[in-house]
Order: structure tokens, then sequence, then C-alpha cells
């Protein structure tokens, strides 16, 4: 039973991951970024989970936990203290339209796919054909940094880009050592905690959240 | 052609024409339950109907024929495409005749003739009301198409008999195209039938109204007809995702029993896509017009994503 739909299970959650990628792509709304991101973090946790029932490796079991503690629950949390703090809840800005970001998404997703479609025929193990979703998901949170002009989008972009690579390493390879899984929960954290204070100093610095305004640091 | 697939074809047909309005008083019941209001019965829309039906028909000086035969045809339209949908079994008559791609034709006639109607008397509201139904229905018609054409894919037919066949009778199978399938349904549904995101189906006379400026001059049997077309629409986009997406219940080729029981099925799952349809009304705010097109491109890339999805995941 588990053995037959555990895959297409799986399958599942990577479709659900690259839907909630798009839907972030799209979204207005800070608040509801953050939703969206928690929620990815979520599935990730899930297909995780999937993974370390279907194939038996047990250190999958202590970065599911891993992902659940550090991005459904921590991550959120510090994000919605920080928008709560910078007091940011208006419409994000966008630096091409959203029909226009779309359908960059849609030719990203293509050329993932098309990319990944050699590499996961190589790799022997039950979740190979996500690996295309997995750097399709990478794609669009780049894709997400690059197209807003705040900078809290930015961080959440580089965040849910975090997630893409995570979910690569997991239906490729099924997931990372520990120590490096450890090390790289660690990285994100603390690239959360200074992006954060990052947000603050620029807007010290220049009274909004815009990153365009760092252009003008050149020395002439 | 058996005898249980012409009981099966007549049985929905009267099915959809009679059940059209419960479905949109169900709808509006539970939108009011959700709102906090005293809802109103569920045979209201037949009520409507009646009273409707005995009341004279006012006509504009300048109305042409055309104006008076499209209620009909709007109508018969909408029932035609009620027929073609399986509900109860997929052993159809109608079916070798009409496939997915027929519906959206169909679908697409009757919105040609509203807006038609709606530009015949030359009133300011109708023509706008009009322009912004082909706004719509241009951008809606193509991300539909998709998500049949995923279905089609997966099932390799375009004949909705042999798609619900394969999602309801074969082996069960988890397909993830199908989830980038429903949203994109759910969002080009929403938008077709007149419902919150994009147009209030309870407004009147307001600059931000779509499907009822268009039926604005309409009066007496006229209107009703337009009402029951309307409520058949919803009704029909009802039974295509549930076609498409919970297609569990309904009856193979030749088999009474299924019909017979495949109608409690029919009646609940339906329930519950009402349900599900006010609850997503009552917790989203209408849009403004010029963010429709958004909408609907989004539902177009959703489908564009299912289709490619089933390429690298299921083919």
């Amino acid at each position: 039973m588990l053995q037959h739909y555990g895959p297409q299970l799986i399958n599942l959650c990577a479709a659900v991951l690259l839907l909630l990628g798009f839907a972030m792509l799209t979204q207005r709304r800070i608040l509801s970024l953050i939703n969206l991101f928690a929620t990815q973090g979520l599935v990730l946790c899930a297909s995780t989970a999937l993974v370390a029932l279907l194939t038996g490796q047990h250190h999958l079991w202590g970065s599911a936990l891993l992902t659940l503690a550090l991005k459904v629950v921590g991550l959120p949390w510090i994000l919605h203290r920080l928008i709560r703090r910078l007091n940011v809840k208006w419409d994000v800005e966008t630096l091409l339209n959203i029909p226009t970001t779309m359908l960059v998404g849609i030719v990203l997703v293509i050329l993932a796919f098309n990319l990944a479609a050699p590499i996961s025929r190589l790799a022997g193990t039950v979740t190979s054909a996500t690996l295309g979703i997995a750097l399709a998901s990478v794609l669009l949170s780049f894709l997400m940094m690059i197209t807003r002009s705040k900078a809290v989008p930015q961080v959440i972009g580089f965040l849910a880009m975090e997630n893409g690579l995570f979910f690569a390493a997991t239906s490729a390879v099924y997931g990372m050592p520990m120590v490096v899984e450890l090390g790289i929960a660690l990285d994100v954290l603390v690239a959360a905690l200074i992006l954060g204070i990052f947000v603050f100093e620029i807007r010290e610095r220049f009274d909004s959240l815009d990153t365009r305004h760092l252009e003008k640091l050149k020395e002439h | 052609m058996s005898t249980s697939g012409l009981a099966a074809q007549f049985t929905e047909l009267v099915l959809a024409i009679l059940l059209a309005p419960v479905l949109t008083g169900w709808v509006n019941q539970c939108r009011a339950w959700l709102q906090n209001k005293s809802a109103p019965s569920l045979f209201l829309p037949y009520r409507m109907l009646a009273k409707l039906f005995e009341k004279e028909v006012v006509l504009a000086h300048n109305a042409s024929p055309l104006f008076r035969f499209a209620p009909y045809l709007v109508f018969g339209c909408l029932a035609l495409a009620a027929a073609i949908v399986p509900t109860l079994g997929t052993d159809l008559p109608l079916n070798a005749a009409a496939d997915a791609i027929a519906l959206v034709g169909l679908l697409a006639l009757a919105r040609l003739f509203i807006a038609l109607a709606g530009m015949d008397i030359g009133t300011a509201f109708g023509t706008l009301g009009a322009r912004r139904e082909m706004l719509v229905g241009f951008l809606a018609e193509p991300a539909l198409l998709m998500v049949l054409f995923t279905a089609s894919l997966i099932s390799h037919s375009t004949s909705l008999a042999t798609i619900v066949e394969t999602l309801a009778h074969r082996e069960f199978v988890i397909y993830p195209s199908m989830a980038f399938a429903g949203v994109a349904f759910t969002m080009v549904s929403l938008a077709e039938n007149a419902r919150i995101p994009v147009d209030n189906p309870a407004t009147h006379l307001e600059l931000t109204m779509i499907h009822e400026a268009m039926i604005l001059e309409y009066s007496g049997r006229h209107l009703a007809m337009m009402e029951w077309a309307a409520s058949l629409k919803l009704f029909v986009y009802s039974c295509m995702g549930l076609a498409l997406f919970f297609p569990f219940g309904v009856a193979g080729g030749g088999d009474w029993l299924g019909i017979v029981l495949a109608l409690p099925a029919l009646l609940a799952k339906l329930a519950l896509g009402g349900a599900g349809l006010a609850l997503i009304e009552t917790v989203s705010a209408k849009m403004r017009i010029f963010r429709a097109p958004e909408f609907l491109g989004s539902a177009f890339v959703f489908a564009v994503l299912a289709m490619l999805v089933h390429v690298l995941l299921e083919a």
C-alpha cells in the first residue's frame, strides 16, 4: 500500500511545492507571502518524512523535524516579528508586472525540467523525477528575489530558495549528511537574523526598504 | 446505445434543469449562514422563477428579435452542456456527438448571445457589461481548455465520459498535475459564474457588475430564462469540476444499480461543493476589474503548469 502510493504522494508534494512557489511569485502582500513560505516549509517537511518512511533512512527523520522547527515555526515567527516592528504590511512592489513575471516563470520551469531530465535518469532513487521540480523552485525563488524591489520579499525569496535546494537534496540523493544539514540550517537562521538587521539599517539610512537606494552607494 | 444509457442521459438532463435553482439556493443559504445572516429558503430561486414567469414582459421599443430569442437560446445551450457532462453514468448517447471541446464551444455560444443581447438595447450598462463579459471570457476560455487538455492527456481522449471512466474506474492513481488543474479550474469557474473575486452576484446597479449589467433590460419570462440559465451554468461548472476531480460514484456502462446509487453521491458532492464555493466567496474580497486579467492569467499559467507537470512526472 505505502510502497505503491508513497512515490505518488511524494510527486504530489513536489507539485504542491512548485504551486506554492508560483503563488509566492504572484503574491502582492507581505503577510500572505510569509504564510505561503510557512506552508512551503510544511510541505517540505511532509515530503522529507515520506522519503524517510519509504527508504528507511533514519537521519531524514531528523531533517524533517529540523525543517518543521526552523521553517514552519522559527523563521516565519522571526519574519512576522520583523514586519511588525518595521510596520510594513503594504503591497509588495514589483519591478516587472505580475503577468510578465509569470510568463518568465513558465519559461524557467520548462528550462529546469529540460536541464534536470538527463540528471534524474542517472539517479536511481524513487524520487528522481522530482529533481526537475526542485530545480524549478530554486529558479522561481531566484526570480522572485530579482523582481522585488523591497528588502523583506527579497529575504523571503532567499529563504524559499533554500527550501528548493533542500528538496533537491532529498529527491536526488536522499538528503545530505546530518552535519552538512545542521550547518546549512544554522546558516539560514543566521542569514535571516543578519538580513533582519540589514533591513533595519537600510531603513535607518534611506527611510525606505527599497534596495534600489543601495545603488547610490557607488563612489564617484 | 443501451436502455440504461438512454435512461441515464434523460434523468441527467431533467435532474440538471430541476436541480440547478436548488444549487443556487443552497450556495446562497450557506453564504448567509457564514455571514451570520438569517438564510433564505432553499427553494427561493423556484419562487422567484414562478413569479417571473407570471409577470408581463416589458420590451424596449428598439429591441430586435435577437433580444427576444436570446434567453431561449442561452438556456438551450446550457441545458445541452448539462447533458454532455457525465454526472450519473458514463454510457451516454450524446457522448459520441460532443466532447470536452464542444462543451467549451457551447458555453462560448451562450456567452456570445448573452453579450449580444446585452448590447442590443443600446443602454450604457448593457454595453459595459457585455464588454467586461467578453474580457473575462476570452481570458478564461484558454485556461479552461488547458485544464480539459490535461485531463485528456491523462486519459488519452477528449471525451468527458472516457475521462471519467479513466479517473474513476481504473486503479486509483494520484495525479499531481490534477492539483494544478484543480486550482486553475476553481479560478476559472469563479470568474465564469460571476462569483465574488471577479463579479458580485448579489449587487445591482453598481459600476462593478458584469453579469447583472447584461441582463438589466430583461423582464418577465425572459428574465426567468436568463436566471435559470445562470443557475444551470453554475450547475454545469460544478458537475464538470466533480467529473474531473471527484468522479467517484459515477456508474459505468449498463449498470442500473450504479446509476441509482450515483444519485445520492452526486447530491452529497454538490452540497459539499456549494458549501466550498460559499466559503471562498465569504473569505475573499472583490477585486478591481483591472485585476481580473491578472487573476485569469494566473489560472492559465497554472493550467499550463499542470500539463508540464504531467509530462515530467506522469508520462
